[in-house]
């Protein structure tokens, strides 16, 4: 099994652990990422922007080269799952800003949305499968007690992102089961961690990320995994909290016995 | 050649003002045919009546054109006049010259040239027009009643006590509805159970009423006056004529794990079940689901311990057929589901209950004996949450609710908001609303009293979200009103979950031919002026099945259906519109296109012999139309590819005559 893969500025510099675990569970479960040659930003948040498709571009060109391999473009970043997977829907929905990206790229067969996009949670839910997951898992997590943190990136606008329900998803609890943990049941699972707000209001976001930190505590977690360097920076760094927040995929490969 | 009249009307200043009536008459006084031409200032009038009578005896005039009003306000004035000077009704035409000209232009110029032109085009109708005599139909002097509730029972109540037979048909194995589930009523606080059941009882022993319970309707064919009905009368393996209602065998029935639907599911009932106590009829009903018996064979003790021997394990479903001369659709709705609302934790967390369980729970016939108790641990809950429109008044993007207001949330919770603060002083009741609403006899005051009498927390904003926070719920909220984010641990959360019309609405629908809007609610024939028909001759609408209402509104509502019912009921004969399709069957092919297209079931195909060439004998398949069905909407005519379906009074001779008016 083989899928193009965007990994994203953040994996390269402060979120390594997302990228390199990841890589390394593949490999142990047996599906190739290939790296996209000359991947550009996804384009942050700028892109939400309707009127404007110059920073639509970027997330295009890359969902091109997947498309070019004929393969599946795989995301691990949340914030690069949700800006591609978003520009893909604008693409295969919106006629304008089809028509206009396509003036401009002037590729040799146009684009509209052929691309699949998929979460690398997606890879392991609905390629490889949860099962299969928990049979090739070598060092089972027995006893940890991991709270999921999902964040909004990966769930919302559900209609687009259609990767769980938005209210009460299951996959990162389903991810738990298979590595052999267990899951945390808690509330402030998919509550914002504050965001970008901590750029601005240091304060609103150590509130937030403390309010979903105690929660998850008081709940009897040792672990709080989530897929998104930004939750993972604001949970870690503005929690205040001795809860330790890791990537999912740092666990996935403890669990396939390849960290 | 026809000699027609022309009659242009001022309307007063309505015409008058914008068109000048007197060129018109006079420009219209010269096309072929016409032989008498004027204007006056009121038609309608007694006098402007005369003025027309006058002139069609005078100048022995066969047809008329009245320049007037829309013909919904005055067609059938016209046909009168016309008619009592021996003139067939359908011999006049109306060009509308006040909605279709003078009230939508300014200029006088335009709106006479207008004016002329659309009186050109009655009168190049009119040449073509023939006189039309309606027939006649017979009447099955009985009604049916789809549904069992409130509504059902008020109309069934009110028909029969007019002299004519009725039968309820019910689907669950008791009448009494949604009403029954009821605890208390609002605004007067009465209770459902003292107010219906009695009305159920009555409704039992009418001699004019038959009741079918645990049964639906399998098929309707007919129309207005004689419809041929199918209801399967489902197994209840019980024989209804011995059973007594004594209810031995719902208390020795070992299997005790069927969910009590009785009371959303908050306890269980044995395999064998009488719904509740006061339930109409009174026979006990198995749950083949859950039946040992019916499932493996083996258990048999409700048929042991039956004193009379109603147990019946091998009882079928049994379809009757039954003839009435009009039906009424009472089928009601249900809540939504909440579950879609995944952010109240509806499903997810027990003590987040609807406003309908919240009715069971605060029952004295209920699971907990009348004691408000949360579901989890059986705790008396000390800070209760209700949240409104949960479904109700969505946006176009939310997918997951209705876009309308569900109507008796704002008066139900205001109700529960009050009882529990009356019975449990001690709790702390908060209510989130958008907006309230409480229009009707004594609702305001009502809810005032919940909030300046009894203390109830009102605050505008909508719940965001609700958490299961160990043994606490954790509900996040907005107060739009103080500006802030509310943070509210509560032991129990009360949903006010919109209503849908009932499942079964939608095939009931189909089989009757009753349009539906897109949220499957039945169309009435007009909104403001028939309120209680279906656009389809013969069928009326009682209670919530026509829109969200409350019981005194329902109540209303099924009797005034009832008078509609009567009013069929009473008569012997019915007359019918004639202007409706024909098929000319040398012309048909038999495609069956208009048979497809007809939204009232009024075209029906059969092969029929015709005389070939050299005396031989030809079969072919030709549709016919059931006049006293059809509604003479003309989709028919259009679809038809061979021009075969023409509608009478409106045929396409007469409609491509008038296009040619208006083009020359």
């Amino acid at each position: 099994m083989k899928f193009s893969y965007f990994p994203g500025c953040t994996l390269k510099t402060k979120g390594k652990d997302l990228d390199i675990f990841a890589r390394k569970s593949a490999e142990a479960l047996g599906f190739a990422l290939c790296e996209l040659a000359d991947w550009q930003c996804c384009g942050a948040v700028y892109p939400m922007a309707k009127d404007e498709i110059a920073t639509k571009l970027s997330s295009v060109r890359a969902l091109v080269s997947a498309r070019d391999e004929g393969q599946e473009l795989v995301t691990l970043c949340s914030a690069c799952h949700n800006v591609i997977k978003q520009v893909n829907n604008d693409m295969a929905t919106d006629a304008d800003i089809a028509l206009r990206v396509n003036n401009y790229l002037g590729l040799d067969t146009p684009y509209n949305g052929e691309t699949t996009v998929l979460h690398y949670l997606e890879v392991l839910r609905d390629r490889i499968g949860f099962d299969k997951l928990k049979a090739a898992v070598t060092n089972p997590l027995k006893g940890r007690k991991i709270a999921a943190y999902y964040g909004c990136l990966l769930l919302r606008p559900s209609k687009i992102m259609q990767f769980d329900d938005a209210e009460n998803p299951t996959i990162l609890e389903d991810f738990i089961r298979a590595i052999g943990a267990e899951p945390v049941s808690w509330g402030m699972r998919n509550e914002c961690c504050g965001g970008y707000i901590a750029a601005e209001d240091k304060a609103q976001a150590t509130k937030r990320s403390n309010t979903v930190m105690e929660d998850a505590a008081k709940n009897g977690a040792d672990t709080m995994i989530t897929a998104c360097p930004l939750c993972l920076y604001n949970l870690a760094k503005n929690g205040g909290s001795d809860l330790p927040v890791v990537y999912f995929t740092e666990l996935l490969a403890e669990a396939l016995g390849v960290k | 050649m026809q000699r027609i009249g022309v009659f242009i009307c001022h309307c007063g200043t309505n015409i008058a003002g914008t068109v000048d009536v007197k060129a018109v008459a006079e420009a219209l006084s010269h096309e072929p045919g016409v032989v008498f031409s004027t204007d006056y200032q009121y038609m309608c009038s007694e006098s402007g009546q005369q003025l027309m009578r006058e002139a069609i005896r005078e100048h022995k005039l066969t047809a008329v054109v009245v320049g007037s009003c829309s013909p919904r306000m005055h067609e059938a004035t016209f046909r009168k006049a016309a008619a009592a000077e021996g003139l067939n009704s359908y011999m006049v035409e109306i060009a509308n010259l006040r909605e279709h000209v003078s009230w939508i232009h300014k200029d006088m110029k335009e709106a006479t040239e207008k004016a002329i032109i659309l009186g050109r085009t009655a009168i190049a109708k009119v040449h073509l027009n023939t006189p039309l005599t309606a027939g006649e139909s017979p009447v099955t002097k009985r009604a049916l009643v789809i549904g069992g509730g409130i509504a059902g029972i008020q109309t069934a109540l009110d028909i029969a006590d007019a002299g004519f037979e009725v039968d309820i048909v019910e689907k669950s194995a008791t009448i009494g509805g949604k009403m029954a589930q009821l605890d208390k009523t609002f605004p007067t606080l009465d209770c459902a159970a003292c107010i219906l059941t009695p009305k159920m009882v009555d409704a039992a022993q009418h001699e004019k009423i038959s009741i079918y319970a645990y049964s639906e309707l399998e098929s309707m064919k007919g129309y207005i006056g004689n419809f041929k009905a199918q209801i399967r009368r489902k197994a209840r393996y019980v024989d209804e004529t011995k059973c007594t209602g004594c209810g031995i065998c719902t208390e020795k029935c070992p299997m005790k794990k069927a969910p009590n639907e009785f009371n959303m599911g908050f306890d269980k009932r044995g395999a064998v079940y009488i719904p509740f106590a006061q339930a109409v009829p009174k026979v006990a009903t198995i749950d083949a689901d859950y039946c040992l018996m019916l499932k493996n064979g083996k258990c048999g003790i409700c048929s042991k311990v039956c004193g009379v021997g109603a147990i019946d394990y091998t009882q079928k479903d049994e379809i009757i057929e039954r003839e009435y001369g009009a039906v009424v659709v009472a089928t009601g709705f249900n809540p939504i589901d909440a579950k879609v609302y995944g952010e109240y934790g509806y499903g997810t967390c027990p003590d987040v209950v609807t406003s309908l369980e919240l009715e069971r729970l605060m029952n004295a016939a209920g699971p907990t004996n009348g004691t408000l108790l949360r579901p989890s641990d059986k705790a008396h809950p000390h800070k209760i949450v209700f949240v409104q429109c949960v479904g109700s008044r969505c946006t176009e993007t939310d997918e997951r609710g209705k876009p309308y207001c569900s109507k008796i949330c704002c008066m139900y919770t205001a109700k529960h908001a009050m009882l529990i603060r009356e019975k449990y002083p001690d709790t702390e009741v908060y209510v989130f609303y958008i907006d309230v609403r409480t229009p009707g006899k004594n609702f305001d005051e009502f809810y005032r009293r919940a909030v300046e009498q009894y203390g109830v927390h009102y605050v505008k904003g909508m719940v965001g979200k609700v958490t299961q926070n160990g043994g606490q719920l954790h509900v996040q909220a907005s107060d739009l009103l103080a500006g802030e984010q509310l943070h509210i641990d509560a032991d129990l959360v009360v949903l006010a979950t919109a209503i849908e019309p009932d499942k079964t609405a939608r095939s009931i629908g189909t089989m009757l031919t009753a349009s539906m809007d897109t949220n499957d609610f039945f169309t009435e024939a007009h909104p403001k002026l028939r309120p209680v028909e279906s656009p389809t001759a013969g069928i009326f609408l009682s209670g919530v099945c026509q829109g969200p209402k409350d019981i005194p509104e329902t109540v209303s509502q099924a009797s005034a259906c009832a008078a509609k019912v009567i009013g069929v009921l009473a008569k012997d004969k019915l007359l019918c519109n004639p202007c409706v399709a024909e098929s000319d069957e040398l012309m048909c092919n038999g495609c069956s296109a208009c048979e497809k297209v007809c939204p009232y079931g009024a075209i029906t195909y059969a092969d029929k012999e015709f005389r070939g060439p050299n005396r031989t004998t030809l079969v072919r398949r030709v549709a016919s139309v059931n006049p006293a069905v059809c509604q003479g909407c003309g989709a028919c005519t259009v679809a038809c590819p061979s021009g075969a379906m023409d509608l009478k009074g409106f045929s396409n001779k007469q409609i491509m005559a008038e296009v040619d008016a208006i083009c020359k």
